[in-house]
């Protein structure tokens, strides 16, 4: 509603009208441009002009030992068409994502749902799940690596009380990748079950009490109440731990160092090994600008899919 | 009546007893780095596994700091957890209160610009960044660590984060100061900060731990071992094979405690970050 004197603020009598406010905001300008400058400096030097020099640098052979030439597509068609290692690299980041987001999202939705109920003892039980996810991802893989050991390991010490030989785990062409998601699965379920457990205090409680009015199960409840609202974090949940798993890589380091063979390749590693090991900046920045096209649609698919996919958002 | 309480108590134990394995499966890891890290080496690999360790050997301790500069790596990984810890809120937070509450051409611009960050992953950037502090000859110092921890990704989550907590400040607040002739940069100093002090601890903590945790940066630029910082020590060590179980899971203690005390003390900050980077 307007008042009387819109056209002439005063207050104490003070002239404080529009050349005033004109003054602050002109000042408030610059302020904002130096409050954000420090950020969109950093933006230009540490972002945006690295990942565009990385895409110029895909195109050379930049490496330690020879003259620097540029090389057009040659690396790209030596990643797809000429680099077996690239395409095991690739699948096993893909095996990897697979076993790992439907594995990560059920377990942690789940328990956020077990968390939720205000039962006694419960803040123990939501500190111990959050424990690993402190813990350094170095630490926890050490840690894992000792209990996997094939001979005296923790594990394979119990199934040896049992009269079992445990397998060899991280030797194992097949069982290395499923241990490394074991791994990964059990270091970073708190982080997930955090944001399930916001998600779902925020849906109102009148909507379960109209559900239990019409006669509908508590597993009812949950696909028809419960799943629809969560849905937009549930979007952003399963996009971030695609993201993060097309990113592994300390796990991988520690426990494995790609191996047995190949066969625990993934993306990350290779960009490591072959610009920080073998110095092929030029071969190592067009893995590292594949990566980056990746996780680029996967943001994508992120942002937009919000907007069409889901309905619920406030 | 009775069956149905039955069912009830049912349940409720059923509950109990699936978190409780949760809880083991996600403790016992650490259970056993600790108690591994007082074992006589004799005992780190005996079947069946030792759950209480005997005798206690806390001189293994002594002996790791004796043989390995433990806190080089451990001051190492403080002042620049320490550091980025501090830059990343002053920036942050001045980024995020402009953002929120400064009235200036290009503003949500410069929003979208930062946000979009977020999907330049630092590992495609590593290369180029790695070329240019080579020429600028900060390679193998903590500079690579620092700055570009403060400035770039990591920034630009604190800066969204500080937004969202900034735009839930009444307007009115600021103006009435603005009108007195207050300056932005007193109204952020002396208002707007105090006033933020739940999101600097959500963002303090997050950035904390990030910092001290990182693996990535550290093993590509750091090669002279008394730069090291503890996670880096640790997987050198691991490469280095010779180092004995009950001395690495010392060496892991070391990380991991001083995190977890952190943690205990302020989890609801900390699990409160955790949501706050899936809301919107």
């Amino acid at each position: 509603m307007l008042g009387p004197n819109t056209g002439q603020p005063t207050i104490g009598g003070r002239r404080t009208s529009k050349g005033r406010r004109k003054l602050l905001n002109r000042e408030e300008k610059w302020y904002g441009y130096a409050f954000v400058m420090p950020m969109l400096l950093g933006y230009f030097f540490f972002l945006f002009g690295p990942i565009v020099a990385s895409f110029a640098m895909s195109f050379t052979n930049w490496n330690l030992l020879d003259e620097l030439k540029f090389i057009g597509l040659d690396n790209y068609r030596n990643a797809f068409f000429g680099d077996p290692v690239l395409l095991d690299t690739l699948s096993n980041t893909l095996y990897f994502t697979i076993l790992f987001v439907p594995l990560n999202i059920m377990l942690t939705l789940g328990l956020a749902l077990l968390m939720q109920a205000s039962i006694p003892g419960m803040g123990f039980f939501r500190t111990a799940a959050f424990a690993p996810v402190v813990t350094s991802i170095v630490v926890w893989a050490i840690i894992w690596k000792y209990i996997f050991q094939t001979d005296n390991g923790l594990i394979n010490a119990v199934l040896k009380t049992f009269g079992v030989t445990g397998p060899a785990w991280l030797y194992s062409m097949e069982l290395a990748i499923p241990v490394v998601v074991v791994v990964s699965l059990l270091k970073s379920l708190g982080i997930n079950m955090a944001i399930f457990l916001a998600a779902l205090k925020d849906v109102p409680m009148m909507y379960y009490e109209a559900a239990r009015i019409d006669g509908a199960s508590r597993w009812r409840a949950f696909w028809h109440v419960t799943l629809p609202l969560i849905s937009p974090s549930m979007f952003l949940v399963t996009m971030i731990t695609i993201i993060g798993s097309m990113k592994v890589f300390g796990q991988i380091y520690i426990m494995t160092g790609g191996g047995p063979g190949t066969s625990t390749y993934v993306m990350v590693y290779y960009i490591y090994e072959q610009a920080f090991k073998y110095y092929e900046f030029g071969y190592g920045t067009a893995i590292a600008f594949i990566l980056f096209v990746i996780i680029l649609l996967l943001t994508l698919v992120q942002w937009y899919g919000r907007k069409r996919w889901i309905h619920f958002e406030q | 009546m009775n069956s149905k309480l039955r069912i009830l108590t049912l349940g409720r134990l059923l509950h109990y007893a699936v978190l409780s394995v949760v809880a083991f499966i996600s403790l016992i890891p650490i259970y056993w780095m600790a108690i591994t890290s007082v074992k006589d080496f004799s005992q780190v690999f005996v079947t069946p596994p030792q759950w209480i360790p005997n005798p206690f050997k806390w001189v293994n301790y002594v002996e790791l700091f004796e043989r390995y500069p433990y806190h080089l790596y451990f001051f190492n990984s403080l002042y620049i957890a320490v550091l980025v810890t501090a830059g990343t809120c002053i920036v942050a937070s001045m980024a995020g209160y402009a953002i929120a509450k400064l009235s200036f051409p290009l503003k949500n611009g410069i929003f979208l610009l930062l946000l979009s960050s977020m999907m330049i992953p630092n590992e495609s950037t590593a290369i180029p960044l790695f070329v240019w502090f080579g020429n600028l000859g900060v390679v193998d110092t903590h500079f690579p660590l620092i700055v570009p921890a403060i400035l770039g990704a990591g920034g630009t989550f604190g800066v969204f984060l500080m937004r969202q907590f900034f735009l839930t400040i009444p307007n009115e607040l600021g103006e009435a100061a603005r009108i007195d002739g207050c300056s932005p940069l007193r109204l952020y100093w002396n208002i707007m900060l105090p006033l933020a002090t739940p999101a600097i601890a959500t963002l303090s903590i997050l950035t904390f731990l990030g910092s001290w945790n990182e693996f990535f940066d550290p093993l590509i630029y750091l090669h002279s071992s008394e730069l090291y910082t503890i996670p880096l020590a640790l997987a050198m060590f691991t490469d280095e094979g010779g180092v004995k179980g009950h001395l690495m899971m010392a060496a892991s203690m070391v990380a991991t405690v001083p995190i977890l005390t952190v943690f205990f003390v302020a989890q609801r900050h900390f699990i409160e970050g955790i949501s706050m980077s899936g809301v919107k």
